[in-house]
């Protein structure tokens, strides 16, 4: 066999299984979306629709804070763990990212013991101020698990552009006698864009994308993965949770692709 | 004192949010092995939780070890041979294909899900097989398998090498078996650490393709979430854990080595 076969032999397998098991059901799944009573018109009913635009809109608002609130937190604590050093760092950087691998659906059961009926903070809050708190199965616990997502995801991300910043550019900054703030603000943070953008799509694309979380805090979340969920195995209805996922899917994919071609660097949502 | 105190703030910070994601792992842990949640730890130690998780569930934990190490099967055979390909053919087509495979990392589970359901629900004993859901890991931890090993491809040198052996006469499925798959050991064992990782806790998918006789151990977690006693869902959580941070402490073994090299 020659060299240039050879290539081609080996890519084979990978081709069979993508086109099998990927294309062809994500072309099934395109066209599933036009096969409504409406025809090619279902996939507008998500912007339409005033029940699916509210929870397109929720879906978006949820993501979006909990990538700002996600950033905002990881920068600090990706900061301060990258610049300092002191016993017990490497302990707590391993806290902060042990739950990577974990599940959607532990997520979700993490946040039940913490804000569920027999959770923690219910605990503290009725001894304290004798009333138990217990927002798990709202959108608030929800907003809690997507933060407890993806915190561990962007604090490595931050981490490691820390470690790539040019300290001398901010002790220019220090001797040209700009105040520590001006230095955050005029040269760490832009210096830090990048990674902003590209750890931040992720959380993004993840926290529209997550289902497993939502599904295990309660079922009537009024989240895009639930409405899907609920469209096709409660009311079988095929074309619209065809088409509500082919939109979704269309938006991930649109945010993860601008934010890699801004970036430059691979960025991938899972879970 | 004014270093000293944002340094203070900043460690108390960290260490808040450190809290806020081991706490509720803790008490997991913690409740699963206590006789009664509510009474809390005096109430005494038990293992009889995670026995009864394992009377109920041990099917699940099977499956999913079968399916894990099936996922990671096929992702080998297809993955490797094709990161090779890609990478030694290069140019636009490389780049398009890996585009297309990177694709399911960008689409929700839900969506792939659905689309498998849709084009393949009709065929019943594939349906019901838990081959439907190897389908579905196998298309969403590819992948991680292909771009874990061309990673390597790409520091080293494996075109001179591969061409050196060429030229003493090799043929070209004894350099892929001698040259190339050596070369790219690291990069394979840390993608079936991936692979593996990601198919025991992968739980989008799986809902919507599994059925009443293939639950993997995440479907079986959300069904004891929903409708078993608190204890029962902790020690099946601590099981999960148990399986799954030997995994993690391999991947971080491995990627601190690379980062020494």
């Amino acid at each position: 066999m020659s060299q240039k076969s050879f290539v081609w032999f080996c890519l084979l397998p990978l081709a069979v299984v993508t086109t099998a098991f990927f294309l062809l059901p994500m072309a099934r799944l395109v066209v599933a979306g036009a096969e409504g009573p409406h025809g090619l018109a279902g996939y507008l009913a998500i912007l339409t629709e005033a029940r699916y635009r509210a929870t397109l809109i929720n879906t978006v608002l949820l993501a979006a804070a909990t990538t700002v609130v996600t950033l905002i937190v990881a920068t600090i604590a990706g900061m301060f763990l990258q610049r300092h050093r002191f016993p017990g760092r490497a302990v707590l950087i391993a806290m902060l990212t042990f739950p990577l691998a974990f599940p959607g659906v532990v997520v979700g059961f993490m946040i039940i013991l913490l804000a569920g009926r027999q959770g923690l903070i219910g605990d503290l809050s009725n001894r304290i101020f004798g009333e138990k708190f217990v927002f798990a199965y709202s959108i608030y616990g929800l907003f809690l698990g997507y933060l407890y997502f993806s915190i561990p995801r962007v604090i490595l991300t931050i981490m490691a552009a820390v470690q790539k910043l040019d300290v001398g550019l901010e002790e220019a900054a220090r001797s040209l006698g700009a105040s520590p703030w001006a230095v955050q603000r005029d040269v760490v943070l832009p210096a830090l864009a990048p990674a902003f953008v590209a750890s931040g799509a992720i959380a993004f694309a993840t926290a529209m994308g997550a289902f497993g979380t939502a599904f295990t805090l309660a079922t009537n979340i009024d989240v895009l993965p639930m409405l899907i969920y609920t469209e096709f195995t409660l009311a079988a209805n095929f074309a619209t949770s065809a088409a509500l996922s082919v939109g979704l899917g269309l938006i991930t994919w649109l945010i993860l692709a601008l934010a890699r071609s801004f970036s430059g660097s691979a960025v991938a949502a899972a879970g | 004192m004014r270093d000293r105190l944002i340094f203070t703030g900043q460690f108390i910070f960290t260490l808040l949010v450190a809290a806020f994601l081991v706490v509720p792992a803790g008490l997991s842990i913690s409740a699963g092995v206590t006789v009664n949640y509510f009474r809390g730890i005096q109430s005494g130690v038990t293992l009889q939780w995670v026995a009864q998780v394992w009377e109920l569930y041990a099917g699940t934990i099977l499956l999913s070890f079968v399916i894990a190490f099936a996922t990671l099967a096929v992702t080998l055979l297809a993955g490797v041979p094709a990161a090779y390909a890609l990478h030694a053919r290069g140019g636009r087509l490389a780049r398009i294909v890996e585009e297309i495979i990177t694709l399911p990392l960008a689409i929700p589970g839900l969506a792939i899900a659905l689309a498998l359901l849709l084009a393949y629900g009709s065929f019943g004993d594939f349906r019901r097989s838990w081959l439907f859901i190897l389908v579905g890991h196998v298309i969403f931890t590819m992948p991680f398998m292909v771009r874990s090993v061309m990673a390597v491809f790409a520091t080293v040198d494996i075109k001179t090498l591969d061409e050196g052996a060429a030229s003493l006469g090799a043929s070209p499925w004894r350099r892929f078996r001698d040259v190339i798959v050596p070369n790219a050991l690291p990069g394979i064992l840390a993608g079936a650490l991936m692979v593996v990782t990601l198919s025991l806790g992968e739980f989008n998918l799986t809902w919507m393709l599994h059925t009443p006789l293939t639950k993997t151990l995440p479907i079986g977690l959300a069904d004891s979430y929903a409708s078993m006693r608190l204890e029962v869902a902790s020690a099946y959580t601590l099981i999960f854990f148990v399986m799954i941070i030997p995994l993690l402490v391999a991947m971080q073994l491995l990627a601190d080595r690379d980062h020494k090299r």
